[in-house]
């Protein structure tokens, strides 16, 4: 019997994990599957579909506060605070381009557990830093809150936080309480052409570490958006001060030329490209996403190029390097011992098959105590494993 | 006696107490064992002084590896362990137990690297929160979260508490500028966790970590993100006759696109004990004063300075200061940082209280609260994070009369209670420690306690770390553990299926 439940509300999701677990009937628990080809491929014969929990349950712009169920669609919470002269400021990317979906579907809990930050994340921080409060079930099938409705809160364990990044393997996220902020006045961008990768995250981590409180950094070396390559900064805020700032930056980086300024429009559409690794989009080659410290990147990437036949671009200044196997292969061994070298972080497999999928740990393999952790975690939550069984981790 | 139980001390252990001590010192030798009780004083209690215990022995490890022998032999041993930062917590975090080990980790007080192009320091966890800015303050950088006991807390106890400060609206609380940790688990197990990287995949557990109040581990080694100072601030200083207004113009400055670096208000009994203390010139014939100041590129302060300033008129301020120069701004934060000392001068003794509210519901709360005073008999002034909504309702009363200590803290309990029944939350930064442990049922329900629990449960099944703080109710994780699952049953006929 393969079913496909489709709640109207939290008493239903309850229900239905409740079920599960007494059965032992693992579930696969989905928004608009946008993310599916994200992970390793879950095993389940029955799907829990939260789509139809949507809804806005309150926003207070002033309070800078929004509430609302998990199977709303981003687009809609985009749109809803958009209008409102805010955002939410981790600039959720969108990975429909890259693994062949349609683009701008998903939902606000799709978004939180897969932890999807943009360019932004290097000032205002990731998914996981804008949520305030949730409303989930666990894989025992209890409900429970955590977290609240206010910005400011440390009562209890921040479980909100925590299950960001948890891709469903603890808990379903019924309703979220996120923190929106004001959207800056204007963006501009700050061009700089032709740096190599030493010099350019050179450049961008002396802008990071300036006041002028830049929004994005990224480098897009020759070849990947254009024949030259492209270090780029994003300045937001009230138009005089972006003015302001950007002066600031052509005197602390003219050593590295002179910059163009990309306005708002061009300047928006280009870290769209960054924001959902829209220079990878068209191929179908494997696709490594590597989070390691800023400085580290050019190293890194430096050393696959040399052995490998590899494109890669830079985001956050360096510390978020995307790479793509042009030769169809994995090389999981070469990426994970260079990512070591380079000081350690996290490499994951974001493209490939899902017959590699499930052989190769996507994810960055854990040292024993902390693998074990994260068992012991799952097994309060999801005794029976019936959560988006080994979607992170075989057997997790 | 105050009204706050801790559990009844385990009499096996304390039997134990020379055998245990022997241990201990063969793990750290010489004086990182205290025992003595006059030496022991020193630990008795933490900012929260009105509770007070001797523990069984004070342990300050000096390496990573003491640390892990140190628990490891309590775990095997079923000793519970209390860690302790500097001492600042203000709700009882590091209040020893007479059964338990009390862990001091201020000897872990070095800078361990400091790396501007990634922009990141690593310390351990005894340096305090302003040795860091201090480390890095040549170059221009900071770090941002500054708890108002910036000078003396340890960063490991803001880990544990996840610490705010004046500045958190605009640069996040601890738990937004940490990167990374070492941390050792009650087993003994050494473990790390993010690092100079951003994004680390793999359940969070550097956010249950942070605000975890001592329960779940012992931190050794921490990585912060610094920040470049703003190039410049000010401030503007408004006062308000009525306190709807003050809270009405927050409300707009926020509309207004706006996020001061910091928002602070004080009701008329703050700004009055302030004025006398420090002479801030503050204006004393307001129900609210509001300090507004913003930070950043110096053509930007000044432009949000003139919106601020509309705003303010807009709402009927009766007084606007905007400071000059920097002795100036600096004066007019005067006043605001001496609130506390400068109520404990018209009081032997006041509580500081740690509520979150919605900023909307701000006169309601006032208002209550000033009847709420005049049940329990005692007065209250306000010092107020205005944009984040963290209310510090300040007790006044006197240890010396029977009965107010008490008086004062049901007062305290019926803010609080206030503060949850409109939307907001028990605690916006000081930690829930003993002082608000048995309201967190007026927040959270049986089940979601429970969710918390299996947190603890994962980390530290046998409840030795810290335990009698943040959970009135402590259940074994064995009972926790159990499936309560009625087989057989298809109990869900309204589900829409295909």
């Amino acid at each position: 019997m393969d079913a496909t439940f489709k709640p109207r509300d939290t008493r239903q999701v309850e229900d239905a994990v409740k079920w599960a677990a007494a059965e032992d009937q693992p579930l696969e628990v989905v928004g608009h599957g946008s993310k599916r080809k994200l992970g390793r491929p879950v095993q389940a014969a029955h799907v829990l579909d939260l789509s139809g929990l949507t809804g806005i349950e309150s926003y207070e712009p002033a309070e800078l506060v929004l509430t609302v169920k998990a199977g709303t669609a981003i687009a809609e919470v985009e749109k809803l605070v958009g209008d409102n002269g805010q955002e939410l400021s981790f600039e959720p990317m969108d990975y429909g381009p890259l693994l062949g979906e349609e683009p701008g579907r998903g939902t606000v809990g799709g978004v939180l557990a897969a932890n999807l930050s943009g360019p932004r994340r290097i000032k205002a921080g990731a998914a996981r830093d804008h949520v305030l409060g949730m409303e989930a079930v666990s894989g025992r099938g209890e409900i429970f809150n955590s977290g609240g409705k206010v910005v400011k809160n440390v009562t209890g364990y921040d479980l909100p936080r925590a299950l960001c990044g948890s891709f469903g393997t603890l808990a379903v996220a019924t309703t979220v309480t996120l923190k929106v902020n004001p959207k800056p006045e204007t963006s501009a961008t700050f061009l700089l052409d032709g740096l190599e990768e030493a010099d350019a995250i050179k450049a961008l981590c002396l802008a990071m570490g300036s006041s002028a409180e830049v929004s994005g950094a990224a480098h897009l070396p020759g070849g990947i958006d254009g024949e030259a390559g492209k270090t780029v900064l994003r300045l937001e805020g009230f138009e005089t001060s972006v003015d302001y700032r950007f002066k600031t930056l052509e005197k602390l980086l003219a050593q590295f030329g002179a910059p163009a300024r990309l306005a708002e429009e061009e300047s928006g559409k280009l870290w769209r490209n960054i924001r959902d690794v829209l220079p990878f989009a068209s191929s179908e080659t494997p696709v490594w996403r590597v989070s390691v410290a800023p400085a580290s990147g050019p190293m890194l990437v430096e050393r696959l190029k040399a052995a490998l036949d590899m494109r890669a671009f830079f985001d956050w200044s360096g510390g978020l390097v995307w790479l793509s196997c042009d030769d169809g292969e994995l090389h999981e061994a070469e990426i994970r011992a260079a990512l070591q070298d380079a000081g350690g972080g996290h490499a994951t497999l974001v493209r490939a098959d899902p017959s590699v999928r499930s052989t190769v740990p996507v994810f960055q393999p854990q040292p024993a105590p902390l693998a074990a952790l994260s068992r012991r975690l799952k097994e309060q939550f999801d005794p029976k494993g019936i959560l988006n069984a080994g979607r992170m981790v075989a057997g997790v | 006696m105050t009204a706050i139980a801790m559990p009844a001390p385990d009499r096996d252990v304390l039997a134990r107490r020379r055998e245990i001590l022997s241990a201990l010192q063969a793990i750290v030798p010489g004086e990182g064992v205290i025992h003595d009780e006059r030496e022991m004083r020193a630990y008795e209690t933490d900012a929260l002084t009105a509770y007070r215990q001797l523990p069984l022995i004070v342990v300050l490890p000096e390496t990573v590896d003491q640390v892990s022998r140190v628990l490891r032999y309590c775990y095997d041993n079923d000793v519970k362990v209390v860690p302790r930062g500097a001492g600042t917590s203000l709700s009882g975090g590091a209040l020893p137990l007479e059964d338990g080990v009390l862990l001091s980790m201020m000897k872990f007080n070095q800078v361990l690297d400091i790396d501007y192009a990634n922009r990141a320091v690593v310390v351990q966890p005894g340096v305090t929160n302003l040795g860091i800015t201090r480390a890095v303050e040549g170059e221009g950088f900071y770090y941002a979260p500054d708890p108002s006991s910036q000078i003396a807390c340890s960063i490991g106890g803001n880990i544990a508490e996840n610490s705010g400060g004046v500045h958190c609206l605009k640069y996040g609380l601890t738990t937004n500028n940490v990167l990374g940790l070492e941390m050792v688990l009650i087993t003994g197990e050494v473990i790390r966790l993010g690092g100079k990287h951003l994004d680390s995949e793999g359940y969070d557990f550097l956010a249950l970590m942070t605000g975890s109040e001592g329960l779940l581990g012992v931190v050794t080694e921490v990585t912060v993100r610094i920040l470049q100072k703003p190039e410049t601030a000010r401030a503007l200083l408004i006062g308000f006759p009525a306190s709807e207004d003050g809270g009405r113009c927050v409300a707009d400055i926020i509309a207004a696109g706006i996020i001061p670096g910091g928002m602070e208000m004080m009701d008329r009994l703050a700004i009055h004990a302030a004025e006398d203390f420090v002479h801030a010139g503050y204006p004393l014939d307001v129900e609210a004063l509001l300090i507004v100041e913003l930070d950043g590129p110096e053509r930007e302060v000044d432009y949000l300075i003139g919106r601020v300033e509309e705003i303010a008129r807009a709402h009927a301020a009766s007084h606007v200061r905007i400071s000059a120069n920097e002795e100036e701004r600096m004066t007019f934060w005067a006043g605001r940082k001496a609130a506390f000392p400068a109520v404990g001068r018209i009081s032997p003794d006041y509580l500081c209280m740690d509520g979150t509210i919605p900023r909307r519901e701000l006169p309601k709360v006032l208002a209550r609260m000033r009847d709420l005073g005049e049940k329990h008999g005692l007065r209250v002034a306000n010092v107020f994070h205005a944009g984040d909504g963290n209310l510090h309702p300040l007790i006044l009363y006197d240890a010396n009369k029977p009965g107010e200590l008490e008086a004062a803290e049901a007062f305290g309990a019926d803010i609080l209670r206030l503060c949850v029944e409109v939307g907001g939350v028990l605690t916006g930064e000081h930690g829930v420690g003993i002082e608000k442990r048995d309201l967190m049922t007026e927040m959270f329900s049986e089940d979601d306690l429970k969710q918390q629990q299996r947190v603890k449960c994962a980390f530290d099944e046998k409840h030795l770390l810290n335990p009698g703080k943040v959970f009135p109710l402590l259940h074994r994780c064995a009972e926790l553990g159990k499936m309560h699952v009625h087989k057989g049953q298809l109990p869900f006929p309204d589900i829409p299926r295909f």
